[in-house]
C-alpha cells in the first residue's frame, strides 16, 4: 500500500489497538528500535496509546490489533475498529486464537469472578475469551506469544511494497532443521509441539533443548492425532497431552479438538 | 615407511597416532575441516580443529523415531553411524542470499553475491554419503542448469571417507547399492580397526591430492592380514543389516500403485512436518523469498531449503496442487524411488536411514514400500483417480 496506492499522496496511517492481552506484542513493535525509525518514516503511526499520547481519529489504513475479546465492550469496540481500518491485522496468540485467557472457556467464569473480586457485581465479562476473527473479518494474522519482530517488519515492508508477505504456514520443524537443531523429540524423548505448530519463531524453544509449546498456533495441516499417538509412545499421560494442546493456543480449533479428543479417550 | 607418493587405490597402514597431522595438513592446503563431533544429544558435523574433537568412544542407537548417544566399550573414533546432519548442509546450504538490489533513482542496481565459497575438507564421509553427494552432483551440476552455489563449494571439496565397520538398525545401504567399502569419489578413505589398545587405520588414496596428504602421514605397507581384517570388519557390519528394500521393479510398482490403500494409512501417521526431507542427504528442493526493506530502497532474494510436505510447495496459480497428506507422502516416496530414476538416472535414496530415525512419527519408508508391494486390491472408482483433494 504505497502512498501512490492509497491515492492521497500521503504515508499510510497505522493504528494500534489493544484488547485482553499483556502488551507484549505491541512492545515487539517498540522493541524494533533500529528499524522503528524507518517504519516511522514510511508510515504514520497515528494511534498507539502504549507509545504516544497522540490519538488521531480514524479511518486508518492499517490497524494492528492485539488481544482477545473478553467483554461486551470489547465485542462492540472491535466492530467499530473494523469499520475504521482498511486493512485489519491481528497480532499475537491472544488476538489470533484467544490466548491463555481462553483456558476459561472450559470453566465457569462466574465462579472465578465470585472468588477473585470482593464485589463481583461490578465485573461484566463474557463467558469466553475469543479471537478477533470470531467477531470480524481479519485480513492477516501474525501469530506467536509474543509475535516475532522479524515477521512484523516483514509484514509492514510487504504492505508498503504491495507484495505478498513471506509468512510461512508450514511446521516449526522446517525452521528447526534449517537451524541445525537436534530434534528434542527424537534424540531426547521430549514431547514437542513443533510438528503441528506454525513456523515463525525460528524454532526458539527447541534451540534451547525444550519442546515447542505451540505458541504460534496450528500449522497449515496439523495432524494432531498422529502427534497425540507419538506423545503416548513417549510415555505421556492423557492429562499431559491435553495440557500440551491446551496451552497458549488452546482455543485454536485444531488444538481444541485434539485436547477434547484426548479427554474423551 | 613409504617414500614415494602412495599409489592410488593401494591400502596402507596408519597407527591412530599417525593421523594426528591430518587436520593441520589439510588446513595448510587452505581447507576448513569439518567432521563428526558431539553437540548436545547427538553426533553432528561441525568444524574440527583437532581429531580430539571426534566422538571417540561413543556410538549411536537408532530406531524409527528415536536416536540415543551411547558409550562404547572401546575408544573407536568412528564407531557410530550417520546422524541428523548430512554434508548437504555444507554443499547446498539451508539458506543463501542469491542477490540484493538497491534503488538507484528510477531504476535499481543488482548487487551480486560474490562471497568466496569456503573450501571444505570433510572428514568421516560414509559410503552412503558419497553416493548421496554423487546424486546431488547429477542434479545440481547439470550441464544446462548448474547450481552456482553448489558448484563453487563442490569444486573445492576434499573428501576423507570412512568405511563403516558398525551399522544401525535403520541402515539399508546394501539394498541401495551404496554400502562400503567406498570405491571411488574420495580423496582419502579410511577403515578403522580397534582391538584393545591397538588402534589402527587402513588408508587408501583416491586422488593425487589424497596421495600427497597420505604421504605426509608416513603410511606403512599393509599386510594381507591387515587388509583381510579390514575387509572382514566391513563385511560383518554389512551382513548384519536389519532393514532392506526390494528394489527390482520398484519404479514400475510405485507407478502402478498410484492408488493403493497404504497411502491413506501412511497419511494418517504423517505429520507433514518435513523432517524427512530436511535430513535426507539427496533432497535438494528450495524455495525463494523476495524481501524488501521497510524504506523501499533495498530488496533481496533468499533461497531456503523447502519441503514437498508443505502446502506452498505445490502452489501454482489458484492454489496448492497437493492439499492432502496422502498426496504429499506419495509425491515424496514416488519421487525418491521412481520418478528420480526417470529424471536423473538413479533412485534418490541411498539407504542412509536418516528419514526413518528422524521422523518424529517413526514412519519407516522400508516398511511403507514393503506394504506397497502388496497387491493394491480392486481399483476403486473404476480405476479413475478418486475425486477430492489430491
Ligand atoms: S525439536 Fe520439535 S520442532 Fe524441532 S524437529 Fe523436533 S519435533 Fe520438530
Ligand atoms: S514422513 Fe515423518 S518426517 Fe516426513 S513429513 Fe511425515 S511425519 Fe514428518
Ligand atoms: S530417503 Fe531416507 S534413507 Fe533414503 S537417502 Fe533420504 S534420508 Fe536416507
Amino acid at each position: 500500500m504505497s502512498s501512490e496506492e492509497n491515492g492521497q499522496g500521503r504515508k499510510p496511517t497505522v493504528a494500534v489497538f489493544k484488547f485482553a492481552s499483556c502488551d507484549g506484542c505491541q512492545l515487539t513493535l517498540l522493541d524494533a528500535e533500529d528499524e522503528l525509525l524507518e517504519v516511522a518514516d514510511a508510515v504514520e503511526i497515528v494511534y498507539f496509546p502504549e507509545a504516544t499520547s497522540t490519538m488521531i481519529k480514524g479511518p486508518y489504513d492499517i490497524g494492528l490489533v492485539e488481544g482477545s475479546i473478553t467483554t461486551h465492550h470489547d465485542a462492540e469496540r472491535i466492530q467499530q475498529i473494523r469499520r475504521q481500518c482498511r486493512t485489519l491485522v491481528t497480532i499475537g496468540v491472544c488476538a489470533t486464537s484467544g490466548g491463555l485467557q481462553a483456558l476459561r472457556n472450559w470453566k465457569d467464569v462466574g465462579e472465578f469472578v465470585r472468588r477473585v473480586y470482593a464485589k463481583p457485581d461490578f465485573i461484566s465479562t463474557l463467558k469466553m475469551s475469543t479471537p478477533v476473527a470470531e467477531h470480524v473479518p481479519v485480513d492477516f494474522e501474525l501469530r506467536g506469544c509474543p509475535i516475532s519482530k522479524g515477521q512484523l517488519l516483514e509484514l509492514i515492508s510487504a504492505m508498503l511494497a504491495g507484495r505478498k508477505p513471506n509468512i510461512p504456514t508450514y511446521s516449526v520443524c522446517l525452521e528447526c532443521k534449517r537451524r541445525d537443531n537436534i530434534c528434542v523429540m527424537v534424540a531426547e524423548g521430549i514431547p514437542c509441539m513443533g510438528p503441528v505448530t506454525q513456523a515463525g519463531c525460528g524454532a526458539l524453544c527447541p534451540s534451547f533443548r525444550r519442546g515447542c509449546f505451540g505458541c504460534f498456533g496450528p500449522m497449515e495441516s496439523p495432524n494432531t492425532a498422529s502427534l497425540t499417538a507419538q506423545f503416548r509412545v513417549l510415555g505421556q499421560s492423557d492429562e499431559e497431552i491435553v495440557r500440551a494442546f491446551r496451552g497458549f493456543s488452546a482455543w485454536a480449533w485444531q488444538f481444541r479438538q485434539a485436547g477434547e479428543e484426548c479427554e474423551r479417550s | 615407511m613409504v617414500t614415494n607418493l602412495p599409489a592410488i587405490g593401494t591400502q596402507f597402514l596408519l597407527d591412530a597416532a599417525a593421523l594426528a597431522p591430518l587436520i593441520p595438513s589439510l588446513e595448510r592446503r587452505g581447507y576448513q575441516v569439518a567432521g563428526p563431533t558431539i553437540r548436545g544429544a547427538a553426533i553432528v558435523y561441525d568444524t574440527l580443529h583437532s581429531l580430539d574433537e571426534l566422538p571417540a568412544g561413543w556410538t549411536t542407537e537408532h530406531e524409527a523415531g528415536t536416536y540415543r548417544l551411547k558409550k562404547r566399550a572401546d575408544d573407536a573414533w568412528f564407531g557410530f553411524t550417520v546422524g541428523p546432519d548430512s554434508w548437504k548442509r555444507y554443499l547446498h546450504p539451508p539458506e543463501a542470499r542469491l542477490f540484493a538490489a538497491r534503488r538507484d533513482g528510477q531504476s535499481f542496481q543488482i548487487v551480486e553475491e560474490n562471497a568466496e565459497a569456503p573450501r571444505w575438507a570433510l572428514v568421516g564421509v560414509r559410503s552412503c554419503e558419497l553416493a548421496a553427494i554423487a546424486i546431488q552432483d547429477r542434479v545440481l551440476l547439470g550441464e544446462h542448469y548448474g547450481d552456482v552455489i553448489y558448484e563453487a563449494r563442490r569444486r573445492g571439496l576434499f573428501l576423507v571417507a570412512v568405511n563403516c565397520t558398525v551399522n544401525s538398525p535403520t541402515c539399508f545401504c546394501v539394498s541401495m547399492h551404496s554400502a562400503p567399502p567406498a570405491e571411488a569419489g574420495f580423496d582419502l578413505a579410511l577403515t578403522e580397526l580397534v582391538e584393545g589398545p591397538r588402534h589402527r587405520f587402513l588408508a587408501e588414496a583416491g586422488s593425487r591430492q589424497g596421495a600427497e596428504v597420505l604421504a605426509e602421514l608416513g603410511p606403512a605397507e599393509a599386510t594381507a592380514t591387515d587388509r583381510r581384517e579390514a575387509e572382514e570388519a566391513i563385511k560383518k557390519a554389512m551382513g548384519g543389516l536389519q532393514r532392506s528394500m526390494r528394489t527390482a521393479g520398484l519404479r514400475e510398482m510405485l507407478y502402478e500403485h498410484f492408488e493403493h490403500p497404504r497411502w491413506e494409512d501412511a497419511a494418517a501417521r504423517c505429520l507433514c512436518c518435513g523432517n524427512c526431507t530436511m535430513v535426507c542427504p539427496t533432497c535438494f528442493c528450495t524455495t525463494v523469498e523476495d524481501r524488501s526493506a521497510v524504506d523501499g530502497n533495498g530488496a533481496e532474494r533468499l533461497r531456503k531449503w523447502d519441503s514437498c510436505f508443505s502446502e506452498n510447495f505445490s502452489y501454482i496459480h489458484g492454489g496448492s496442487v497437493r492439499m492432502s497428506a496422502k498426496s504429499r507422502y506419495r509425491q515424496w516416496l514416488t519421487h525418491k524411488l521412481a520418478a528420480w530414476v526417470d529424471q536423473f538416472g538413479s533412485a534418490g535414496c541411498v539407504g542412509c536411514g536418516r528419514c526413518i530415525t528422524w521422523c518424529p512419527a517413526g514412519i519407516d519408508l522400508t516398511k511403507e514400500v514393503a506394504a506397497l508391494w502388496e497387491p493394491a486390491g480392486p481399483p476403486r472408482n473404476g480405476g479413475h483417480p478418486a475425486p477430492g483433494p489430491r
